[in-house]
């Protein structure tokens, strides 16, 4: 064993790079879940955004054009969710569960031309002379752009929710559907859009898995991150800049049983492996006394006739 | 203008008519789907439902239905317990690898003693070790409130790393000129679980799975726990005002589920399967979700989906070998199927109307 090969400024670099699909898929859970709606499809979503933006990538070169891909197969996904909750008002739980075996398949099938092809690379962003100071510019300035939108996205998430009569209607309808509807606000539109947002989300968030954490395409290769940002949502009690907190941490664990594996330590790879897992299951029974901060109406079904 | 208007009480008629439906849109989109994908959609629609029954090989296939439908349907059936109660153990992936772990590792461990207590020992090896593995989730979910969807999920990654270590170190064949996978459990007698009748596909699997339909037919329509999980799916308040202990039907249930599951793994390792190798489970785990909605968590109904999703699988291994299908288009169209009947299950609880109703001015 030999821990000297852990690089800590590329080990910090690195973490935040194991985030960012997470950050992504968890963000627009997060926003779906204020709507009230639990979608349990986030982990079909990402696998499904993950192959959109890897072929349109390959195809036209243009990792970028990928992510836009990626975002609009994930939401084209979650419009699925969408109409057997909010239109056929099936079973929410059943519905998401639905969405990611589907998501698994399609992907898979979608995914065969494309096993062992090499993407294109997203450059980093030039910063210039930043990238030269001294441990914070390697840390901090040598990435890619979606890394530096999806921290955007959580100060946006964070202020649509806080400040803006956009974000007001959404809580409104999370916590109390019928209160809103009585209002006048269209809940199944604003469930409808919100679900969509997640999707696109979820899907950048595979896209991000595919075209640049790894980067290629393997059958299900998400390998349980949507069901992880699941769990950070509830780790983040609802909350963005927790959920970014969150994000780091099951980034850092991630990163840190790869570097781990790589130097050799004494502990069996499988081990290490599960890890992320464990852990995730540890967070979520500390902090799962407190459910107050879940909306109030989340997982229930709105039909304006009850 | 079409409407949805609430039925006053859920259609019986429609909720059995919905999973024929169901099937049948599956069999039209999914037949859409292999055109696509430039395949001849009838051709394979018929190679998929047909072939497997009354082709000219069925004699090969028929006996697979019962192998390929047997877990399905002991999963399904420890599933449907706990759904029906909104109870979502959705983790029998994982509690299917422990099951077979534990069961296979316990045979593996008297190797080569030649004893009739084995394969008896390894049953009840492989259910605890289902058992253990969902408990853990039932018990968070009791004892701190741990959600156990998130939970049961991530356990089957766990599992599923285990299996990948045990495969790889603990019980690897030592035998095995350093191939991964353990020793061929069909090689020991003691511990195989073969086929009751040769050539049938009927081996204790398909036995355990027939006695599980029955048992859940009766816990749900004769006993008091039957009842307990039915109120609570349908009025969790109203069965805590009938006396209902809902920590107590999670624990059950959960343990139900996991003990099925469990033993699934089991019997497929020690007879199909033969091998604890580290990508041995293929997924049942998963479609038995399918299965239990498919089948209504209705026992009976879990036993005629189980066979029928036995066949999309057998069905599906032709259609690739005879026509180039996809493995994962099969995928796709059990998704599908799952789509169509949440989708249709609406008309259950509500009809359409056309027009502007009476009181809406």
């Amino acid at each position: 064993m030999d821990l000297s090969v852990i690089n800590p400024l590329l080990f910090i670099a690195g973490f935040l790079v194991a985030a960012t699909p997470l950050i992504f898929a968890a963000m627009g859970e997060l926003v779906v879940e204020k709507s009230g709606v639990l979608n349990l499809g986030v982990e079909g979503m990402m696998i499904t955004g993950a192959i959109c933006g890897f072929a349109v990538a390959v195809e036209t070169g243009s990792p970028l054009l990928g992510f836009v891909a990626a975002a609009i197969g994930g939401a084209l996904l979650s419009l699925l969710f969408a109409f057997l909750t909010q239109i056929t008002l099936a079973n929410q739980v059943a519905s998401g569960l639905a969405l990611t075996l589907f998501g698994l398949g399609i992907s898979a099938l979608l995914g065969q031309s494309y096993v062992g092809v090499k993407p294109p690379r997203l450059g980093d962003i030039n910063f210039g002379p930043l990238t030269d100071i001294p441990v914070i510019g390697p840390i901090l300035f040598t990435h890619d752009i979606i890394l530096y939108l999806g921290i955007a996205l959580v100060a946006a998430t964070w202020a649509v929710l806080k400040f803006t009569r956009a974000g007001l209607i959404l809580r409104a309808v999370g916590e109390s559907h019928d209160a809103a509807h009585a209002l006048g606000y269209k809940v199944v539109r604003i469930r409808t859009m919100a679900i969509m947002f997640g999707g696109a989300c979820a899907g950048i968030g595979g896209a991000y898995i595919s075209l640049i954490r790894v980067p290629q395409w393997t059958e299900g290769m998400t390998a349980g991150v949507g069901w992880i940002a699941l769990a950070l949502v509830v780790f983040a009690s609802w909350k963005p800049w927790r959920l970014l907190l969150g994000a780091y941490l099951f980034g850092g664990i991630t990163q840190l049983q790869l570097n781990l594996q790589g130097a050799g330590v004494a502990i069996p790879v499988e081990y290490l492996a599960m890890s992320p897992y464990v852990i995730t299951i540890v967070v979520l029974v500390i902090l799962s006394r407190d459910k107050s901060a879940a909306p109030a109406s989340l997982g229930r079904n709105f039909h304006a006739s009850s | 203008m079409i409407r949805l208007e609430k039925r006053p009480e859920p259609s019986r008629a429609v909720s059995l008519a919905t999973p024929v439906l169901a099937v049948l849109a599956t069999m039209f989109f999914g037949g859409l789907l292999f055109m696509i994908l430039g395949k001849p959609p009838i051709q394979s629609i018929l190679t998929i439902f047909w072939e497997p029954l009354f082709g000219e090989f069925a004699f090969y296939y028929r006996p697979q239905l019962l192998i390929k439908g047997a877990p399905l349907v002991l999963i399904a059936i420890g599933l449907s317990l706990g759904f029906k109660a909104g109870i979502w153990n959705i983790g029998a992936e994982g509690q299917y690898i422990m099951g077979a772990l534990f069961g296979a590792g316990l045979g593996l461990a008297f190797y080569p003693l030649d004893a009739w207590y084995i394969f008896p020992l390894m049953v009840l090896a492989g259910a605890f070790g289902g058992w253990l593995w969902a408990m853990i989730p039932a018990f968070l979910k009791v004892r701190f409130g741990t959600n156990e969807i998130l939970v049961s999920l991530m356990l089957v990654y766990v599992a599923e790393q285990f299996l990948a270590s045990m495969s790889l170190g603990l019980l690897k064949n030592p035998e095995g000129f350093g191939f991964p996978g353990s020793r061929n459990l069909q090689q020991y007698d003691a511990a195989f679980n073969a086929e009751l009748i040769e050539g049938s596909g009927m081996h204790w699997g398909v036995v355990a799975a027939l006695i599980a339909v029955i048992f859940a037919y009766v816990l749900l329509t004769k006993h008091r726990l039957g009842f307990a999980i039915r109120v609570t799916g349908e009025a969790p308040r109203a069965a805590k005002f009938s006396g209902v202990n809902p920590m107590r039907l999670i624990l059950f249930c959960m343990g139900m589920s996991g003990l099925l599951a469990g033993l699934a793994g089991m019997f497929e390792v020690a007879g199909p399967a033969g091998q604890v190798t580290i990508d041995f489970n293929v997924g049942y785990g998963f479609t038995a979700i399918i299965v239990a909605f498919l089948g209504r968590l209705h026992p009976i109904g879990i036993l005629l989906a189980g066979g029928l999703m036995a066949l999309t699988y057998i069905g599906g291994d032709i259609a690739q070998s005879n026509l180039g299908l996809p493995a994962a288009a099969i995928q796709v169209f059990q998704g599908m199927l799952l789509f169509f009947l949440l989708a249709l299950d609406m008309f259950t609880n509500y009809r359409l109307r056309f027009g502007r109703s009476a009181e809406a001015v």
